[in-house]
């Protein structure tokens, strides 16, 4: 099966359901007050937040869309809002690297994000497709707080068979960081894997603690992190930008990877994000297998979010 | 947590505080701003639509009565209708079965079900005086069961020893007669995350709360989560009869439009909210205290708990025999000040204070924040003892030295000097006064230094 395929598979519930309302909303051919404004609600409901539905909306309004006859007036709407969306979303699919470039001696990618988002499992699944590309993969465990945090990492390491490094609970997760990169350096891998642990953007000590694990990696391998994934949760609201925001105050985010969107989470919050961060998305979740996680590509992803055959 | 929310509908309904009466036009109006706050706290718009319609016939057709102003009016019906969806009063869990009573966690991949499971067990083994007993059926996730098992260990409640083979449904079991055996008063089962439409995997829930029947199922969500919020409650609800919601994240700088969202498709109240990274950062949810800071109301009632927990009794006692006493020295300043960020600093206090939550905006940007408190902090610590007990000593090198030493300015120290003379002569002045109102008035100067 194809990843567009599987992409659409995925967020095959959220078009649906988005599919049937548009084509409710636009049975008759013409766009009136009465129909935008349930237009607005469809798109609200997908988590685009209100200003980028009212913003869509009014160009909407202000395009004279002509409604052939041999085509539902619907998909003439979807096909306009998928042209739209796809525009804003240029410049947003980046695929990931793994490989050290030219001069590098080790490829350091670290992960961030607030709890329960899915940051070790994307090391997990990023150190099996690094592996697969025929690099030296190595995992660092930085989240020394949260209970079995560093068990869960070495068990993808141990599935995958290659080393985790990390230091015992508790310990300060610089130190650990800074030891994982020395000792990968050393070990002449190609790509490291950091995984931090989660932390709500709104407190500061734990921002702060980033900031030095930022600094710390910097200082073991001059360049590095090359990489600073922040990992979204795909249902979450509005408070993603917050999140972004604040993750940017503390360290280099150079992209995001959004999780989770298999289920009915519509992800829309990728647009507003894009829009006011212009951070790539580097990749998507959509299914708890390895290869669910893959690129980001914006034109499959607005055509499932708009139930586009 | 809900502090924007908040902020905005203060905003509607200062415009409304100030006129005579009340009409269809501004209630229509005032809605319109409900709607976009709601929507921007992440409500589900299905449950917005909901409260608006409700809302406005109740506010238009309350419209008469004149003992308040109107806009008094509407913030009592919209905040009397946000408590109703929250679930009302506080709802206690449900243990009156045979024991061992059994709970079970169920809930989206990520959304802290293992570490809320600890935080419960916790909180019903120390303020309720029940043996608890935890069991994983968390077969998936890597290290997920050794995730409760060690916190098992740490907060010292007995967990079912893990066998790598096991199927969830022999866990389930296993764990039920092992909690029996030991006596325990109630047993937790932590259970796979799982998206709610995944059938095999909410089949597989099923058949454990089949086997083992569960007298309370806890729906655990992130307070985080957007418009899905309610699509993943409807899911739950269907597949499982729950009987509560525990928020997680509380302590996250969402607006937690979520907890309307699930609480009022579900029909089931929020019981629990989880507000930090450690073992005691739960609480009992109060949907009266919650909707009133969504009003912009206050909470004073936490501001009074919250107070109460960080501040030791002796040290108080201590503290106001000085103050009655008329001294007030720069010792006792600064630890009021960390008092301060101890109890969540200035923004999660100021939220709890009534009036104040629509401040906070200009405070920081008139550069109040806690920023500035860790800094005044700073300041005091830099002084010698002599310059504490006497800051008549301190001169113009005396204080470029406490500058440099804190890393702040002569002109910062001057003005935290001002603001402890100030605070010196309000000690005097309520010394003649008596305690009365001294600590609401003491609050305000704090929150409003510089010239008078």
């Amino acid at each position: 099966m194809s990843w567009f395929q599987r992409l659409k598979d995925g967020l095959q519930k959220t078009s649906e359901k988005i599919s049937d309302q548009l084509k409710e909303t636009f049975t008759a051919r013409k766009i009136d007050d009465e129909v935008l404004e349930s237009l607005e609600e469809i798109l609200i409901q997908s988590d685009l937040g209100l200003k980028t539905s009212m913003d869509l909306v009014e160009k909407l309004r202000k395009t004279k869309l002509i409604f052939p006859d041999d085509k539902p007036a619907h998909e003439v709407v979807k096909a306009f809002l998928q042209e739209e969306l796809v525009k804003q979303l240029e410049g947003a699919e980046e695929p990931l690297v793994f490989a050290p470039e030219e001069g590098q001696l080790l490829r350091v990618v670290l992960l961030v994000g607030v709890n329960g988002s899915g940051k070790t499992t994307t090391a997990g699944k990023l150190g099996a497709k690094a592996q697969a590309q025929g690099l030296k993969v190595g995992y660092g465990a930085c989240d020394t707080f949260r209970m079995a945090a560093v068990e869960q990492l070495q068990e993808w390491a141990y599935r995958i068979d290659v080393p985790c490094y990390t230091l015992p609970q508790g310990s300060d997760p610089g130190a650990a960081a800074h030891r994982a990169v020395l000792q990968a350096a050393e070990d002449g891998l190609d790509v490291l894997f950091l995984d931090t642990a989660g932390r709500l953007q709104n407190k500061s000590h734990l921002m702060s603690e980033l900031e030095k694990i930022y600094r710390v990696v910097g200082k073991a391998l001059p360049g590095a992190p090359h990489e600073v994934l922040l990992v979204l949760d795909g249902t979450v609201g509005q408070n993603a930008l917050s999140q972004v925001s604040a993750f940017q105050d503390v360290c280099e985010v150079t992209g995001l990877v959004v999780t989770k969107l298999d289920g009915t989470a519509k992800g829309g919050m990728i647009l507003p994000l894009y829009t006011e961060t212009n951070l790539p998305i580097k990749a998507i979740g959509v299914g708890e297998k390895i290869k669910d996680l893959d690129r980001f590509d914006a034109k499959a992803y607005t055509a499932g979010l708009l139930g586009i055959e | 947590m809900f502090e924007n929310l908040s902020q905005r509908l203060t905003k509607i309904f200062d415009g409304l505080r100030h006129r005579g009466s009340l009409s269809e036009d501004d209630v229509r109006t005032a809605m319109r701003e409900v709607r976009v706050a709601l929507l921007e706290a992440d409500v589900a718009l299905p449950v917005v639509k909901d409260i608006i319609k409700d809302i406005t016939t109740e506010a238009i057709g309350k419209e008469v009565l004149e003992s308040i102003t109107p806009g008094q009016q509407v913030i009592k019906i919209v905040h009397d209708h946000l408590v109703k969806l929250l679930g009302g009063e506080a709802q206690a869990l449900t243990l009156q079965a045979t024991p061992p009573v059994v709970i079970y966690m169920v809930g989206l991949q990520g959304a802290g079900k293992t570490t809320t499971a600890a935080k419960l067990a916790l909180y019903l083994k120390e303020k309720q005086g029940k043996s608890v007993y935890m069991a994983s059926t968390d077969i998936y996730r890597p290290a997920a069961r050794e995730q409760l098992a060690q916190w098992g260990t740490q907060i010292d409640v007995p967990t079912l020893p893990i066998e790598a083979a096991s199927k969830p449904l022999d866990i389930v079991k296993a764990g039920y007669k092992e909690a029996k055996l030991s006596g325990a008063d109630v047993y937790i089962v932590d259970t796979a995350g799982r998206l709610h439409i995944d059938q095999d995997m909410m089949d597989e829930v099923k058949s454990l709360e089949k086997a083992v029947p569960g007298t309370e199922i806890l729906l655990t969500a992130d307070a985080l989560t957007g418009q899905d919020a309610v699509n993943v409650a409807t899911h739950f609800q269907e597949h499982l009869k729950l009987t509560g919601i525990i928020l997680t994240r509380m302590d996250g700088d969402s607006r937690g439009g979520a907890a309307l969202s699930m609480a009022s498709v579900t029909g089931c109240p929020v019981k629990f909210s989880g507000t930090g990274e450690t073992v005691d950062g739960f609480e009992v949810f109060h949907p009266d205290r919650v909707a009133n800071r969504i009003l912009g109301m206050g909470d004073v009632v936490t501001l009074v708990e919250k107070a109460a927990a960080s501040i030791d009794e002796e040290e108080a006692k201590k503290m106001a025999q000085q103050m009655q006493s008329g001294t007030f020295t720069l010792d006792m300043m600064k630890a009021q000040l960390e008092k301060m960020s101890s109890m969540g600093g200035l923004g999660s206090m100021m939220n709890l204070i009534p009036g104040l939550g629509k401040m906070q905006d200009q405070l920081s940007q008139a550069g109040v924040d806690d920023k500035m408190v860790a800094k005044q902090i700073a300041i005091i610590c830099s002084m010698t003892k002599k310059e504490k007990v006497y800051p008549k000593v301190l001169n113009g090198s005396r204080k470029k030295r406490i500058a440099a030493g804190s890393g702040t300015s002569v002109m910062e120290v001057n003005r935290l000097l001002k603001q402890f003379r100030d605070m010196e002569t309000m000690m005097k002045r309520m010394k003649k006064m008596g305690k009365k109102g001294m600590m609401m008035q003491h609050l305000k100067d704090l929150f409003m230094p510089g010239p008078k």
